[in-house]
């Protein structure tokens, strides 16, 4: 076994572990925070694939984020006020079903991804920063300026979604719902890095004309990427509402596209288990430090710088060395 | 006479004032080695674009089997059956050497948009794959990150790639380039029997590997195919021992 293999088990071991220890000490927030944690991961596994895998640099990620936030607080408000979503041509009502409503945050997000990216993949290097950024900016505006669905100030959801069988309002059980979709994610992530269209993906980051020499299409490889990392970031968005049963505009905001891809930067980018690793020390860092300064983000930059400059591979990367091309 | 398996006719490409390719038109026939020399700036690398599809031709077509894929890009190439090896490597460098063979018997059998199955345990693309490996006597290095490759075994994976995709055509650019002695004769001869399997049109620098392999030899100067001939007419030839074989006087 490797060393990267073993530092992720720990790593994956960690947050339930915590939880669970959280339960026992009966510290709600605690578990909270975990379930944040994972929520976030979930978020950065998504830009992962398009960042880590496809090379695909997207300032724009809140986009997907925030579509799957308001796909949960558009149906649950619905839902909440017993108003239909629409009735002509036919009749669409609210859900406080969780399942439904993940099923439309994916099923928008990819849809979303899918023309933001077929757009800004013709574009490469820095111009393909600033296109996806345009577009998280656009809904951020467009989200604000939505009265229909509390504007600037935002959507609150009452009471948290169902999940059969369990009561998601108690937090251990809302971690565990949280916690069981990043690991059906992040087994799908693994096995798609090493699938066929995850070497021709990463072939096309690593050389784009030795792909096309080979017949094979990197613009169709990168859109199906960015539209498969849409998805997964927009479920995170729907979960991370229902964590905080409250959406915003926040949720679309260039600082979100940031924070995602701090994730990923911090734990090691392209590694499987870095915006793990990443998500869990921001929520660390913002927890511990945010307790003594309310500016806790310097020191997050001055981390952020020392990674860049002396831990390219960030975290798992420092503790795991180079990663070694599986076969 | 059979059909040509590659038929370029009058492609021009202007950069500017300059005429890269100017009114270039010749022929690879099943079988056969065409080699292509010329001195450095001859426009052998704006030509060699023309037929990969990297660069849209000002005027005249590519024809490729009898198809004319003038308006085709380089991957719609590749598919036809375009086999291309590059003058510079153009590797997946942080891929083992058996990742990029295997990445050229991907794209050749197709299948790309699988998503589940390890790609590595796909017996049928591994074989095919360390096929291609064995031919150029790479399967020893076949673990081995790319990268960590010398520069006359990254030729040689590019040679291996171009192999997987079991071509109709090899487009090989100066493959000989940094082989060394011993490496660039064993390359000849298995070139010379490469070109049973699909014809090759050879960029070379190397004159020993053109004159022993070429069936035919065209001369490239500023833009223009100066002259096409077996080797021994283009030795005689004087218009091409004025322009590029003068100082070397090779005959």
């Amino acid at each position: 076994m490797g060393r990267e293999t073993v530092l992720n088990i720990v790593l994956f071991a960690m947050l339930p572990a915590t939880a669970l220890i959280a339960l026992l000490l009966d510290e709600p927030f605690i578990i909270t925070l975990v379930t944040k944690a994972a929520i976030l991961a979930l978020a950065g596994v998504g830009l992962n694939i398009a960042l880590g895998l496809g090379g695909l640099v997207s300032l724009g990620h809140a986009a997907f984020f925030g579509i799957g936030g308001y796909a949960m607080g558009i149906l649950a408000s619905h839902a909440q006020s017993y108003t239909p979503l629409m009735e002509v041509p036919f009749l669409i009502e609210g859900t406080k079903s969780m399942l439904i409503i993940w099923g439309v945050a994916i099923t928008a997000s990819a849809l979303a991804a899918l023309a933001i990216g077929a757009l800004s993949l013709r574009t490469t290097g820095v111009y393909f920063i600033m296109i996806t950024l345009a577009f998280g900016q656009m809904l951020y505006y467009f989200a604000i300026s939505w009265p229909a669905y509390g504007g600037e100030d935002g959507l609150s959801i009452y009471i948290r979604n169902d999940f059969p069988g369990l009561n998601t309002l108690d937090p251990i059980q809302f971690f565990a719902i949280a916690f069981g979709v990043l690991t059906v994610v992040l087994f799908m992530a693994a096995r798609i890095a090493r699938a066929p269209f995850g070497l021709a993906l990463s072939a096309a980051r690593q050389n784009a004309e030795r792909v096309e020499t080979v017949g094979l299409a990197p613009f169709r490889l990168r859109l199906v990427a960015f539209v498969i990392s849409g998805a997964v970031t927009g479920l995170a968005g729907a979960l991370f509402a229902d964590l905080n049963r409250f959406v915003s505009p926040t949720m679309f905001s260039w600082q979100t596209s940031g924070e995602i891809m701090v994730f990923i930067i911090l734990g090691g980018v392209g590694r499987l288990f870095g915006p793990v690793a990443g998500a869990a020390l921001f929520i660390l860092l913002e927890h511990l430090l945010g307790g003594l300064s309310d500016y806790w983000h310097v020191y997050l930059g001055l981390l952020l710088l020392l990674v860049v400059l002396f831990a390219r591979g960030g975290m798992i990367g420092t503790l795991a060395g180079r990663e070694v091309a599986h076969d | 006479m059979t059909d040509a398996v590659l038929n370029l006719s009058h492609l021009h490409k202007s950069f500017g004032a300059l005429k890269a390719t100017d009114d270039v038109s010749l022929t690879l026939m099943p079988g056969e080695i065409h080699a292509l020399i010329g001195p450095n700036g001859a426009g052998k690398s704006t030509l060699i674009k023309q037929i990969a599809g990297g660069l849209r031709s000002d005027s005249g077509t590519v024809e490729f089997a009898g198809r004319d894929v003038t308006p085709l890009g380089t991957v719609a190439r590749a598919r036809a059956g375009l086999g291309r090896t590059f003058q510079i490597s153009s590797l997946a460098m942080e891929y083992t050497v058996l990742q990029n063979a295997v990445l050229g018997a991907l794209g050749q059998e197709g299948g790309v948009m699988r998503f589940f199955r390890p790609v590595m345990k796909d017996r049928a693309l591994v074989d095919r794959a360390l096929a291609a490996l064995e031919r150029v006597g790479l399967v020893d290095q076949a673990t081995k990150r790319t990268a960590d490759l010398s520069h006359g075994q990254r030729r040689l994976l590019e040679v291996a790639v171009a192999l997987t995709l079991a071509p109709k055509v090899f487009l090989m650019d100066e493959p000989m380039a940094g082989l060394g002695a011993s490496g660039s004769k064993r390359l000849t001869g298995f070139l010379d029997d490469l070109r049973a399997e699909a014809p090759i049109l050879l960029v070379e620098h190397d004159m020993d590997a053109v004159f022993a392999l070429a069936d035919r030899i065209s001369v490239l100067v500023y833009g223009r195919v100066i002259a096409t001939g077996t080797a021994e007419e283009i030795r005689r030839d004087p218009m091409v021992r004025e322009a590029y074989l003068g100082s070397e006087d090779a005959a």
